[in-house]
């Protein structure tokens, strides 16, 4: 009793299948843009950010960044870096009414600080819930696996924090924009004051994160420290996924080092230092010196997390809360008033970049990326910390002055533990577009 | 085949090629999530081959699925962008590694053969996030790059005038561009494919062999038959179906990570398949869309959704009520997944499918569709 044929079946499914692809191949010649905020009425942002796994503590930072920046967007509150930004020489172009009349919104989503989480919480965001730019980071790993889907589905990515030169270097997108400084801008800033501190002949050894920005940070360092007279003994290789660090800082002190480097991020950095010091390795003298430690990308939230133990440790940073130019006060003022304590140098990124890309729409006249990405390639802005910034067109990275740091001797609250050491000016680390060749790609 | 798989084919490719229609009904209307349906309903259907018909427990699929996905981004970045080759080249390999695993794990049955392939799984899962690094990027992930050979597009003469090339079938974009079905009508294409090959090792001789062999091996050895042949071959099946399921996923989303091949993600495929219904054919894919549609929705819910959907009531029940269903959602959800989980193998140990059946007995329908049940219920012990 075969109430169904093959042949039938067959027949049915092949016809189902060719009605159902009549839409998308209508669709395909429709033109316009992706997610077209004035046709479907809303204006979205996406704020993908790590909510759990090793960079957590950054990824919250940012998220209550992200919300402030909307806020100011449209219109509440007290209005932050709105009252203090210049873009071209001018004031902003936004008018505290949302983006070109249409009041703002956001979703969020945890990339849990691995990639294919990232790309399918970014692309349910582009694809169900309809956002005209995302943004997000705190692993370089993520951020350029994220900066690709954003290249494929025409969706523009502001880079939160990411420090790799290959997310600007061998990784750069026509979509993707990074104001954070990196890897290489840390090495030029850390250097010279390393050299001071520390003498010009000194034995490093590096232990770095294996993965993209551990890679490409080892790099810069060892190319920076070796031009001023260091040595490296040993570069070694810690999975993310670390916490107990005794067995990679054991053969330290057996190595002949007198500079352990630890190219290491987040909770892993907090770990490593901390088990570093409990190992006694600040007090060891090797070849008649102090043995000393460098973090070369620290920030406010790791230094909490280690506590004590960051006292007189060199490292660069990006911004700080301490910074007393208009910009960066405008900024502590309205985010201590909202959540009770200082921004960390990734909430400061973030909510730049969500400000810069909302006004660059603005300036534009309309949300198609056609228009507004050539708005914001090389475009010069002040007024958001760090002094007079350049968005370079060639690569979309951003320059401006760099922050090397040391932790306090003697620290007067939670959020002060870092003494900023010098200013490097942004001239000492702009460097050439083909340093790390790459390719943007098509608009 | 009798009519009823017939009924049941006619069913499932209705199901998965009127999705876009039906999917935005439950918020599932858009190309990834939809992608996810497909690809991991296929896995389950190849998972519940092996042990809905042995009674063998693999804990080690993912690592076949983590293998599909690499050899198809190795395809992209040697070979060509089309879609085609990288397709056959994950399913050969995911057979191959199983053939692997097989001949070794398959000496052992029961506890021990679980804890091999788990063991197994999360070996590969170590190599390719440390040791393998050249060959699979680690914790970066294997990506397409700008230097990548493409030997056959370029000899073609393909190649794009700037950026990374996209995925392809036989020259139509597969991921490129605003809400673009391809990718899905591949997937969805290729598990009703799956579904029918499946059905047709369910009613073939060789999967009766399959299922004396769940029901009493050692009988089996007494009447002269070697079991092993027929589980290396069902292994290596199975194996394959989650290749093909890997390579897929990077088809759609040229990427691979090594945490695809984590050993929760093994376990994921095991709930899957046993929150559906073991040894049901419709079950396995039933219970991979529940568990990655609960994925996409309760992950994203935070704090600050529960507090606004719980605006209605009085602040201090809203603050306690939001405080305690915010530790089931968002990075909390595999506790909710956990419960539900829980009920389904107290209350119904056969799945899903088994409640479905309890529900149409309710109703009226039993015995109209005895035969039906006989037909996907699980064999007998």
């Amino acid at each position: 009793m075969s109430k169904f044929s093959r042949r039938q079946v067959l027949q049915g499914a092949a016809a189902t299948g060719a009605a159902l692809s009549t839409p998308m191949v209508l669709n395909a010649a429709s033109h316009g843009y992706t997610n077209d905020p004035t046709k479907s009425g809303k204006l979205v942002f996406g704020f993908n950010v790590p909510q759990t796994g090793p960079y957590s503590e950054e990824g919250k930072d940012e998220l209550r960044a992200y919300e402030l920046a909307v806020e100011h967007i449209n219109g509440e509150g007290d209005g932050g870096m709105l009252n203090t930004m210049t873009v071209n020489g001018e004031g902003p172009a936004l008018k505290g009414n949302g983006v070109l009349g249409m009041k703002l919104n956001y979703v969020t989503g945890d990339t849990q600080t691995k990639s294919d989480a990232a790309r399918a919480s970014a692309r349910k965001m582009i694809e169900n819930e309809g956002v005209i730019m995302f943004s997000g980071g705190s692993s370089s790993g993520v951020a350029i696996a994220v900066q690709g889907l954003a290249q494929e589905k025409k969706v523009v990515f502001m880079c939160g924090l990411t420090h790799s030169n290959d997310t600007t270097g061998k990784d750069r997108k026509r979509y993707g924009f990074r104001h954070f400084f990196n890897a290489h801008m840390s090495g030029a800033a850390l250097a010279p004051v390393l050299k001071n501190a520390m003498g010009g002949e000194r034995r490093a050894y590096h232990l770095t994160a294996d993965y993209t920005w551990g890679w490409s940070q080892e790099e810069s360092i060892k190319n920076s420290t070796e031009a001023l007279g260091w040595e490296t003994v040993n570069a070694v290789r810690t999975p993310l996924k670390t916490s107990d660090f005794s067995s990679f800082l054991t053969p330290v002190l057996n190595s002949g080092a007198d500079v352990l480097v630890l190219n290491h991020y987040g909770k892993n950095m907090v770990d490593s230092l901390t088990q570093a010091v409990q190992l006694g390795m600040r007090d060891k003298m090797v070849n008649g010196k102090q043995l000393q430690i460098v973090v070369p990308l620290y920030s406010r939230l790791m230094a909490q997390g280690a506590g004590e133990n960051v006292k007189g440790i060199y490292g660069s940073t990006g911004w700080s809360w301490q910074l007393t130019d208009a910009g960066s006060q405008a900024f502590v003022k309205s985010f201590g008033t909202k959540y009770g304590f200082p921004p960390s140098q990734a909430a400061h990124t973030c909510y730049v970049q969500t400000l810069l890309y909302a006004n660059a729409c603005e300036l534009a006249g309309t949300f198609d990326p056609a228009a507004v990405i050539p708005t914001l390639e090389g475009m010069d802005f002040d007024g958001m910390g760090n002094g007079p910034v350049h968005y370079r067109a060639e690569d979309h990275q951003c320059f401006k002055d760099v922050l090397v740091v040391k932790g306090k001797d003697n620290p007067s609250s939670n959020f002060d533990l870092l003494e900023i050491v010098e200013v490097t000016p942004r001239a000492q680390v702009e460097y050439d577009t083909n340093l790390y060749a790459g390719d943007l790609g098509p608009i | 085949m009798r009519s009823t798989d017939y009924l049941m084919i006619l069913i499932f490719a209705a199901v998965m090629l009127t999705m876009p229609l039906w999917g935005p009904l439950i918020d599932a209307g858009y190309p990834d999530i939809m992608q996810r349906f497909a690809v991991f309903g296929l896995i389950a259907v190849g998972f519940n081959l092996l042990f809905g018909l042995t009674g063998y427990l693999s804990f080690g699929h993912a690592a076949f699925l983590g293998v599909g996905s690499y050899t198809a981004v190795w395809s992209f970045k040697l070979f060509t962008m089309d879609v085609i080759p990288a397709i056959i080249a994950s399913t050969i390999m995911g057979g191959v590694v199983a053939l692997i695993l097989g001949f070794v794990a398959l000496r052992r049955s029961g506890i021990y053969f679980s804890i091999l392939t788990l063991a197994f799984a999360q070996m590969m899962y170590s190599l390719a996030y440390s040791v393998l690094t050249p060959l699979t990027n680690g914790e970066t992930g294997l990506q397409l790059a700008l230097d990548d050979p493409r030997i056959i597009d370029r000899a073609m003469g393909i190649n794009p005038e700037s950026g990374l090339p996209s995925t392809s079938f036989l020259g139509f974009g597969v991921t490129s561009g605003d809400n673009n079905l391809l990718g899905y009508w591949i997937c969805a294409v290729i598990a009703i494919l799956g579904f029918y090959i499946a059905l047709r090792i369910n009613r073939s001789s060789f999967g009766i062999m399959l299922r004396g062999i769940k029901s009493n091996q050692t009988r089996m050895s007494y009447t002269g038959l070697s079991a092993r042949p027929y589980l290396i071959t069902v292994f290596v099946i199975s194996g394959m179906y989650a290749g093909l399921a890997g390579g897929l996923l990077a088809a759609v989303d040229p990427l691979a990570g090594a945490e695809r091949m984590y050993w929760t993600a093994s376990g994921e495929i095991v709930l899957m398949t046993i929150l559906g219904g073991v040894g049901t054919m419709f079950g396995p894919i039933l219970g991979a869309g529940i568990i990655k549609w609960l994925e996409a929705k309760l992950s994203t819910f935070n704090e600050s959704v529960v507090e606004h959907a719980l605006a209605f009531l009085p602040d201090s029940i809203e603050h306690s009520i939001s405080v305690v269903v915010s530790k089931f959602v968002g990075e909390g959800w595999h506790l909710s997944l956990g419960i539900i989980f829980m009920l389904i193998v107290i209350f119904l140990p056969g799945g899903v499918m088994e409640g479905l059946q309890r529900l149409t007995r309710l109703v009226g329908f039993g015995k109209k569709h005895s035969q039906g049940d006989a037909a996907v219920r699980a064999p007998a012990e």
